[in-house]
């Protein structure tokens, strides 16, 4: 069974035509890999879809906006992951 | 269908918010300048325009899904394909589906057929936002009344 962070590094290479083996669990999905946020789209319904949970993009982009987090946080790839699993064992608690 | 003012759907025939789907009518003019340049001696009506009546057919759903609370704003389209010509004066049937519901953004899978068969079909996908002002949503409710969406009661009780 792969990993949380195997299962989203595949989303994004297969959804962004981006090389497998540069995404690492420290690549900033926006800064290092260059993801926009329409893309982001498709990679949040492959994960929301991949892992039976809602990503809430809206309320991580509003904590982002009010400066009560970092794009770090959310969208550094082995943050992204820890913030998925916890969604996913909060969905089955 | 009002071409020129981007009117595309004519009127909600029916929507079921529990199973996410919609179906509208819409009838392409027999005139419309559109037709002047789309094309010269051989009208037809544009395949983008029929994309965008399979949007803002999703898009009624997803408004009424939303309680008139957000707008969706067209995003993204995939698998879109335009499988036969479609004349002046042939009415539309419109049905569309919401596939996802995200946070902040939606998907649907959409079609229109005409006498039963399938003239197009699209994945569509939507930004989900907060009406950006409340003089764009109270018209956005007042359309819904025009289109059958919304009865006159509900929009009246705001």
């Amino acid at each position: 069974m792969s990993s949380t962070f195997d299962t989203i590094a595949n989303i994004i290479a297969e959804t962004c035509d981006i090389p497998r083996d540069t995404i690492t669990p420290e690549s900033h999905a926006i800064n290092d890999l260059g993801i926009d946020s329409l893309d982001f789209l498709d990679i949040a319904f492959a994960i929301d879809k991949a892992f039976g949970i809602k990503m809430p993009l809206e309320q991580w982009t509003q904590e982002v906006n009010d400066g009560k987090a970092t794009t770090d946080q959310y969208f550094v790839l082995k943050n992204l992951s820890a913030r998925i699993d916890e969604l996913v064992a909060a969905k089955s608690a | 269908m009002r071409l020129e003012y981007f009117l595309l759907v004519d009127r909600v025939i029916s929507h079921d918010l529990a199973a996410r789907t919609i179906c509208c009518e819409a009838t392409v003019p027999t005139e419309s300048t559109v037709f002047e340049g789309h094309f010269p001696g051989f009208p037809l009506m544009p395949g983008v325009l029929l994309i965008e009546t399979m949007a803002q057919a999703s898009g009624w759903l997803l408004v009424a899904a939303n309680r008139f609370q957000r707008m969706p704003f067209l995003a993204a389209v995939k698998e879109a394909k335009l499988r036969t010509f479609v004349m002046p004066g042939q009415r539309l049937t419109v049905d569309a589906k919401v596939t996802h519901d995200g946070s902040g953004y939606a998907m649907t899978d959409a079609s229109i057929s005409c006498d039963g068969k399938v003239v197009c079909n699209a994945t569509i996908t939507f930004r989900v936002v907060r009406f950006p002002n409340p003089d764009f949503a109270a018209e956005m409710r007042r359309r819904a009344v025009m289109v059958g969406l919304l009865s006159s009661e509900a929009l009246a009780d705001g």
